[in-house]
């Protein structure tokens, strides 16, 4: 058993942590927060690479981790985990290129909404009609793969109505988009397209793992700086055990949720047999890591890291984000018991 | 990256698993209680097929393979619910100490008895009046001729009334600072003047001790290093300790787990299945999730220690983890029996065995360092927080 990343995704690693870090610091990152994206960015991923079809999801993981630990405001995770993967190659083409933002869209009001659930969205002599919401990133794609009864279709976002929604997480936001005889491109369907929702589920959770692992560390980040910087009653809070054990704490839960994101990681690009389940726990832990890490770090801050200037409530609602995507851990955590005990 | 075991790995992953069918399968899981000698004789068993010492250098009985043999050994015994060697304390503490530190006459004196269970060796370390903090000890030895007279009071000894040896911290020198002071010495525990008086755990079960030391004489090469080495010697010792626990614990959690998953299919004292109730399915889910992370954070490190020689700080909290999950778990078993948790004897549920680990795990966030000093240890050496002494 081998963890240890290649050489390259090392590379890949400081490249993208020293551009994120460049481009989003805490004060630039809020006021992206606060005004729905940096559009602008996309051509910089394009151009760097992070787009291409050709990238193994050992490869995407390093990005996913890396876009956590500086949360970007762009709709990678969307384009990259949620549609590529259902795209035909010549679309995919379009997305490396950086002409093209994409993204999922799934849930109908009134009915469950989780990506598996059945759907009411229909295609009729290729129109697709039906009703989305909290589609992520869907003021800003230019193309849904939606959810319809019989399969996965592509539609133009030209050809729908998309309504933005304010969101907790600036940074990513979600849409509801309505489809009246929109003229549908089939992508998969029936049995094929099932089989390639649940391989689009298991991707997103990995990366959503790996996106938590990086907000997590950010937040311990954030947190051990402030106890050692942070004097009360003469000394720097971190002598406090009060203090170090929260961050020892943290310390210990984003260790194992690593381990699992990184297992969910090479499930999914080698199609492992495990894919299903690793997938499940790493979502189900790393959601719930970040969430805690985000609401250690608060606390360890006090007052100052309560307020809406300090970036580590941006961080807390990314948390929020990921953890609830797809439902919360005991969604994730019932489907994990069916496997133990059905 | 790559999660699976190479060619040699699986071939000696499949021996192992065909050997344990045919020589363990079938005998019965026990509570906390068993039989010492039968312990023994399978400790030789194992050693005889060659599974004893897997990571030791060949010339003192080892087979030099790569740490990864060794989790993948107590992977497999895990799975086939088989009990380890007894002698976990030569093993794991006094052998590769003596192999770091000892003269090559005591290489050959000690080593192989040790590794094929002919004789078991006890830790003494801890004393009434210091116990994290190690080095405070009192217990004295001062030179006679060519021996040290040993006296003082040890506690928390495992194993210390089936203990041929004891590896034992000592204050040889009390006129200079704490640490230097102390030296490391190998004391038969058949000598006379050894007293050892079994200390009963919650679980009633004695199986740790105190060890009195009255003019205990020890032959003066009886040491591990020179007079005031003690403290160096000793973190040698509580080093390999933690660097080879971390998989022997995520390979018990998974025994449990397993135990835990056979537990709530059955149905329980009132004829329900607990696998029907949402509320333990979600705990037995988190618990199996736990065990996966901590499996996988045990391989992270050591695929550090084999590219840099030193195990990755993410093992560190994997002892902190472990006791924490084996807590949870244990106590949710004995909560699906009821009140019948209670009942001993011949009608307690599975034999006592949820009794008995629910109890044991308490002593799990103590023993091996306390969880509070493992967080110390996290906070000060891998977060680089200030000290709070």
């Amino acid at each position: 058993m081998d963890f240890a990343f290649s050489e390259e995704q090392s590379e890949l690693r400081g490249f993208a942590r020293s551009f994120l870090a460049s481009r989003y610091d805490d004060v630039s990152l809020a006021s992206f927060a606060d005004s729905g994206g940096d559009p602008s960015v996309w051509a910089n991923l394009a151009s760097m690479g992070w787009l291409d079809a050709e990238l193994t999801f050992l490869d995407q993981a390093v990005l996913f981790e890396e876009t956590g630990y500086r949360p970007l405001p762009a709709p990678f995770f969307s384009t990259v985990a949620l549609a590529v993967p259902a795209l035909d190659s010549s679309t995919a083409k379009g997305v490396a290129s950086g002409s093209l933002k994409a993204t999922l869209a799934w849930a109908e009001p009134g009915r469950p909404q989780s990506l598996l659930d059945p759907v009411g969205t229909s295609v009729s002599e290729g129109r697709l009609s039906g009703t989305k919401v909290l589609v992520p990133d869907g003021a800003s794609a230019d193309l849904f793969v939606v959810v319809a009864e019989s399969g996965l279709y592509a539609v133009d976002a030209g050809d729908a109505v998309v309504t933005p929604r304010e969101t907790l997480d600036g940074t990513r936001r979600v849409a509801d988009v309505d489809f009246s005889a929109a003229p549908a491109r089939a992508l998969a369907t029936g049995e094929e397209a099932r089989a390639l929702l649940g391989r689009i589920r298991d991707r997103a959770y990995a990366a959503l793992a790996l996106e938590g692992v990086g907000v997590a560390q950010r937040a311990l980040d954030l947190l051990v700086a402030y106890a050692k910087e942070r004097e009360q009653f003469g000394r720097p809070i971190g002598v406090y055990q009060a203090v170090s054990h929260k961050a020892s704490n943290v310390y210990v839960r984003l260790q194992e949720a690593r381990s699992l994101a990184y297992w969910a990681a090479w499930c999914v690009s080698e199609d492992d047999e495990m894919a299903r389940q690793a997938c499940l726990a790493a979502k189900a832990f790393a959601g719930e890591t970040a969430v805690f890490a985000c609401e250690e770090a608060i606390q360890g801050h006090g007052g100052i890291g309560f307020t809406w200037e300090h970036v580590l409530h941006r961080y807390y609602k990314r948390a929020q984000w990921l953890a609830a995507f797809d439902g919360p851990a005991r969604n994730q955590r019932a489907e994990v018991a069916a496997f133990l005990l059905d | 990256m790559d999660f699976h075991d190479t060619p040699e790995e699986a071939a000696f992953r499949a021996e192992l698993r065909s050997w344990l069918s045919e020589h363990w399968a079938g005998r019965p899981i026990e509570g906390g209680r068993g039989d010492f000698d039968a312990l023994r004789r399978w400790g030789g068993e194992l050693y005889d097929a060659g599974y004893v010492g897997l990571t030791w250098p060949s010339e003192y009985g080892g087979r030099a393979l790569p740490p990864t043999y060794q989790a993948i050994y107590l992977e497999e015994m895990s799975r086939a619910n088989a009990p380890g060697h007894p002698g976990v304390i030569g093993l794991n503490m006094a052998g590769p100490t003596i192999i770091a530190w000892g003269t090559d006459e005591q290489k050959q004196r000690y080593l192989k008895p040790l590794l094929d269970g002919t004789e078991i060796w006890c830790q003494g370390f801890s004393e009434p009046g210091s116990g994290s903090d190690l080095a405070a000890g009192r217990t004295s030895a001062v030179l006679d001729g060519d021996h040290w007279v040993v006296n003082g009071q040890k506690v928390w000894s495992s194993y210390a009334h089936k203990a041929d040896f004891c590896i034992l911290v000592v204050r040889t020198d009390p006129s200079v600072p704490k640490h230097a002071g102390l030296s490391y010495l190998i004391a038969d525990m058949h000598a006379p003047g050894v007293t050892v008086r079994p200390l009963h755990q919650i679980t009633g079960d004695p199986e740790f001790n105190e060890i009195f030391f009255d003019d205990v004489r020890v032959p003066r090469s009886s040491i591990l290093g020179a007079p005031g080495d003690g403290w160096k010697v000793a973190m040698t010792t509580l080093l390999h300790e933690r660097g080879t626990l971390g998989f022997a614990l995520s390979a018990e959690l998974e025994r449990m787990v397993n135990q835990l998953i056979n537990l709530v299919k059955e149905p329980g004292p009132d004829g329900r299945r607990p696998a029907d109730d949402p509320v333990i399915r979600d705990a037995v889910a988190r618990e199996w999730i736990e065990m996966q992370s901590l499996r996988f954070t045990n391989y992270r490190s050591l695929t550090t220690l084999l590219e840099t020689g030193i195990p990755g700080p993410e093992g560190s909290g994997v002892k902190l983890a472990w006791s924490e999950a084996n807590q949870r778990l244990t106590s949710l078993a004995q909560s699906v029996f009821g009140l019948h948790a209670q009942v001993t004897g011949a009608e307690a549920p599975w034999n006592g065995f949820w009794q008995y680990w629910q109890l044991r795990s308490r002593g799990n966030t103590i023993e091996a360092g306390t969880s509070e000093i493992l967080r110390n240890i996290i906070a000060e050496r891998v977060l680089g927080l200030p000290k709070g002494r």
